[in-house]
């Protein structure tokens, strides 16, 4: 028979294999060669974890009690992984896209990276796995004991807590120094994963062989196995259907949300495809663990005497029938199961500790952030990542010694299972379920741990430790509806039963309520549509305006993060990527995204993201960031369109002065062309009066001659009266000092005087008219509107040059506005004098014909101003066109005010 | 929502097989509640009539079939992506 020391020293070779396969495992990583590091098996034998020391040994026991329900902790994680196509594949993908580093971390970046849902799911698996890790202390402990006992020796208590305490030490050193290496945990522990698969082949090969050796060594074959069942004490079937359907669904439900197996199925995962085998071949591990629990469970209820501990058949059986090779065998089985349980769960709860509660409490404590050290905060979360393994250990020691390693503790398996999984309905909701908000996270969470707490986790130490027997019977405060074991008065349900039944519900509904009637902030939006359409776009949507960053500080915080080599390394590149070799690169939304994801690798999501936007000042996007954006654009927008029209305008204006230059300076021609004419006309008459006076003070002519040149200096007269006359009546006009006299007449006889008096030979122009038309009655200064129709007839009658001439005088409305065309057929004006036709002194046609001095239009036009209407020329393919426009009729006050 | 009118009704032969076979993957799980939930009915109320080594049977039966199944499915399904495009060119 093997000695107590010889056990030490294979169990002590087998840690050191362990050692150096993890750290051939590492090196080779290192190296790249990780192709076989990350196959499929691998993955698939590292979620092995699940089965603990307390399946491994304690699975026969708990069938040698309850029979077949032991099978259940194995069926829940079965149907979650052949229902991978359901949760796990969107928690694989979630997890790579956002760069998860613990289940912590998933339900903080959920619900906007907020800090302090990472603390309390942190505080939960905590709690959960502490007691979950003093089991494995015990089942560690209890299978040396055994052996101890072999020899004779029979322990102590020190002798068990010695054991248990060199235990958690080798386990903190193995754990340290490959777990918290290094600090992205997104690199994936190659070392520890490889050293945990050995472990799982370990574990199946030991179970197998007992199983192998009961069956056919003990048993006699399969059919014997069978009959031994059917014959068996254990009630292999109970009919609690409760407990049946429960643990089933917490044993699946807490596959998903135990922290060690989220680090295995999902922070350690390097390609999804893995999953697809492992959907089978872990089911199928699992089944190979359990297929021999029953066998061992009757075999060892025969075998050994009544009174023996079921827990460790897989040990007893062997020795008891001399086979101390086997013996070691299950021995190391029981030793890996738990050990790399233990080493996984402080991994990913070191993780948690240190990413969401000691860092976010070193970074708030840090007011001063200038003096800064390249590396500190990597330093930081090493040593407290490094701490957290040693403290995490030490709270499962401590809690094992407190609970002495008795049964209590072999019960309280399922009662840390239904702690871990209180995290269940805020991840399902938080990856399906759009709606899910912070708040109802949290009010789920801390439901959901209050009333696991009162109605499992504290009755669990025992009648009188916490819970007094007083009110496990009358309940809190003698509220019957508050006993522990019998929320709500549920009296009927097994304890267990009634704790995840009442912890679940409450849970549920908390977050379902609180979620309904809260409002999720815009950071915690994104996430919820990123994480719930993940197979959509697995980038995430930038989070970050392009703030005014200093690349340096970036730098400089990514130093304090990851050290400086790889900071600088990861700047270069991406100062490869934007085209800026050997420079810094810019502080664009993308970079910042995927330095945050980077960071987020080390320190977890919400860590990341503060640090991240401590630099930026804060800059990520909010709802009110948007909009103050958004009216910055408005602004600056309004403004350039206001620029657009002003200069618009301006252009109008210098258009304007050009024009106004132009006509200027073709009026100032023409004022000089009408000085000379107007010297010219005045001259004219005043030479003739001059000569024709001359003459008649000779007095040597005849009557007929005298009375002649008396006739020939009294036109003369007349015509410069006439010129002096038009200047004044313009004059007079343009000052504004005319008084108009309102008259009622109808247009008709208007235009018959208009005609009389324009003076025309009789023949020479040829006028028609639309009698029917000119019945319109206005009130008006007749006599000045007769003077508009005058000049404009006569004028037709001086400057129409047809052969035959003809004018057509037409009366139509326009708008509601009764107009005058007056159209003859000569050649009209040309277009490029049609702008000063209706200045003063201008006069388009040759001077001669005319007996105007080129004011008759611009007094036209200051009438029609005077009396309220327009007279325009009207471009026309006849000849000229004038078009009057008769004033509306004004009441006689309004024309006296003119 | 979108989806709908970027892909069209009908499917290739392949893709279709493969939204099938997507489909019998995501029911494997219901049929393992199922058949494991069968075991509730068991009556044990005759002392005589113990469930003993065919109810282990019929448990890792089930097991075993679950396996088989999901073994299957998973072998033959691969990766969403491509469909939308060999879905236009079946167009």
């Amino acid at each position: 028979m093997m000695s107590f020391n010889a056990l030490i020293a294979i169990a002590l070779g087998y840690v050191l294999l362990l050692f150096v396969v993890a750290f051939i495992a590492e090196r080779r990583a290192a190296r790249g060669h990780s192709n076989w590091l990350s196959s499929p098996w691998i993955y698939t034998l590292s979620l092995s974890i699940y089965c603990t020391a307390w399946t491994f040994y304690g699975a026969v026991g708990y069938a040698a009690r309850s029979g077949l329900e032991f099978v259940t902790i194995y069926l829940g994680p079965t149907l979650v992984m052949v229902g991978w196509w359901w949760v796990l594949r969107r928690l694989v993908r979630i997890g790579r896209a956002q760069r998860i580093t613990s289940i912590a971390d998933l339900v903080s970046s959920r619900f906007g990276k907020s800090t302090q849902l990472g603390m309390i799911v942190t505080v939960i698996s905590v709690i959960a796995a502490t007691p979950y890790i003093a089991l494995q202390l015990q089942s560690v402990t209890l299978s040396f004991a055994v052996f101890a006992q072999i020899e004779g020796g029979r322990w102590g208590q020190t002798d068990f807590n010695a054991t248990a305490m060199w235990v958690a030490v080798g386990l903190a050193v193995f754990t340290v120094i490959f777990g918290t290496r290094n600090l992205d945990a997104n690199e994936r522990h190659h070392g520890v994963v490889i050293a945990i698969a050995v472990e799982a082949v370990v574990k199946l090969l030991a179970l197998v062989a007992v199983g192998v050796f009961v069956v056919w060594g003990v048993a006699g074959g399969p059919a014997e196995m069978m009959t031994r069942i059917d014959q068996s004490e254990i009630e292999l079937w109970t009919q609690d259907s409760s407990r049946w359907i429960s643990l089933i669904f917490l044993s699946g439900a807490a596959f998903l949300c135990l922290p060690r197996m989220f680090q295995v199925l999902v922070v350690e995962n390097s390609d999804e495809r893995h999953l697809q085998v492992a959907s089978w071949a872990f089911p199928l591990y699992l089944f190979f663990m359990s297929l021999f629990v029953v066998p061992i469970a009757v075999v060892g209820l025969d075998l050994l005497p009544a009174g023996s501990n079921p827990d460790l058949f897989v040990l007893t059986v062997p020795l008891y029938e001399g086979q101390g090779g086997l013996a070691i065998l299950s021995f190391l089985g029981g030793f890996s199961s738990a050990t790399s349980m233990v080493i996984v769960a402080v991994i990913a709860l070191a993780t948690m500790v240190s990413n969401h509660i000691v860092t976010p409490i070193w970074l708030s404590l840090q007011a001063n952030q200038q003096a800064v050290m390249s590396g500190d905060v990597r330093r930081v979360i090493l040593l407290s990542r490094r701490l957290s393994v040693a403290g995490i250990l030490a709270l499962g020691f401590l809690y094992y010694r407190m609970s002495g390693g008795g049964t209590a503790l072999a019960a309280i398996g399922l009662i840390s299972f239904t702690g871990a999984v209180q995290i269940l309905p805020a991840m399902i909701g938080g990856i399906f379920w759009r709606g899910a908000t912070g708040i109802g996270a949290a009010a789920g969470l801390i439901t959901g741990l209050i009333v696991w707490m009162w109605t499992l986790f504290l009755p669990s130490f025992g009648v009188d430790a916490i819970i007094g027997q007083s009110v496990m019977d009358i309940g809190l405060f003698g509220v019957s509806w508050l006993r522990p074991q019998a929320l709500f008065g549920v009296t009927e349900l097994d304890p267990l039963v009634h704790g995840i039944m009442w912890s679940m519900l409450l849970n549920t509904a908390a977050f379902i309520v609180c979620s309904l009637m809260t409002f999720p902030g815009p950071l915690e939006r994104l996430q919820g549509a990123q994480f719930v359409n993940v197979y959509d776009h697995s980038s995430a949507a930038p989070a970050w305006s392009a703030a005014a960053t200093d690349a340096e500080d970036l730098l400089i915080m990514s130093q304090r993060i990851m050290g400086s080599a790889q900071a600088q390394a990861l700047f270069q590149q991406e100062a490869i990527r934007q085209n800026k070799p050997g420079y810094l690169p810019e502080a664009t939304p993308a970079f910042l995204e995927r330095l945050e994801r980077e960071l987020a690798g080390s320190v977890g999501a919400a860590t990341a993201h503060a640090m991240i936007g401590q630099l930026t000042g804060g800059s990520n996007v909010s709802v009110e960031d948007l909009i103050a954006v958004a009216d910055e654009a408005a602004q600056i927008l309004e403004y350039s369109n206001k620029l657009e029209a002003k200069s618009q305008e301006q252009e109008r204006t210098a258009r304007a002065l050009r024009t106004a230059n132009d006509k200027l300076t073709a009026l100032s021609i023409q004022k000089d062309a009408f000085l000379s004419q107007i010297s010219h006309e005045l001259r004219t008459p005043m030479t003739s009066i001059r000569s024709f006076s001359d003459i008649l003070r000779d007095n040597e002519m005849s009557e007929d001659d005298h009375s002649r040149y008396a006739g020939i200096i009294y036109d003369e007269a007349v015509r410069l009266t006439r010129l002096l006359d038009d200047l004044l009546d313009l004059s007079v006009l343009e000052n504004g000092q005319v008084e108009l006299h309102a008259q009622t007449g109808a247009v008709s006889t208007l235009l018959d005087r208009a005609v009389r008096a324009a003076g025309l030979q009789e023949g020479a122009l040829k006028i028609s008219r639309e009698h029917a038309n000119e019945d319109v009655v206005l009130t008006t200064d007749m006599d000045r509107l007769g003077q508009v129709f005058i000049n404009l007839i006569s004028n037709a009658g001086k400057y129409c040059d047809a052969q035959d001439p003809h004018l057509e005088i037409k009366i139509h409305q326009i708008a509601g506005d009764h107009v005058v065309d007056f159209i003859d057929n000569g050649s009209g004006i040309a277009p490029e004098n049609e702008d000063l036709i209706f200045e003063k002194f201008s006069r388009v046609a040759d001077g001669s014909k005319a007996g105007g001095a080129g004011l008759g239009l611009a007094i036209c036009r200051e009438i029609m101003n005077r009396l309220g209407g327009e007279v325009n020329y009207v471009a026309s393919n006849k000849g000229a066109a004038f078009r009057v426009t008769l004033p509306k009729a004004k009441t006689a006050v309004a024309l006296e005010q003119t | 929502m979108n989806r709908r009118t970027t892909q069209s009704v009908f499917l290739q032969r392949a893709n279709y097989r493969q939204r099938r076979l997507r489909d019998g993957a995501k029911l494997v799980p219901f049929l393992g509640i199922i058949l494991l939930a069968i075991p509730l009915a068991w009556s044990s109320d005759e002392v005589g009539d113990k469930v003993g080594a065919s109810g282990v049977l019929y448990i890792f039966g089930v097991w075993v079939v679950l396996i088989i199944l999901t073994a299957i499915l998973s072998s033959r399904l691969r990766e969403e992506p491509t469909d939308t495009e060999t879905d236009n060119i079946a167009r």
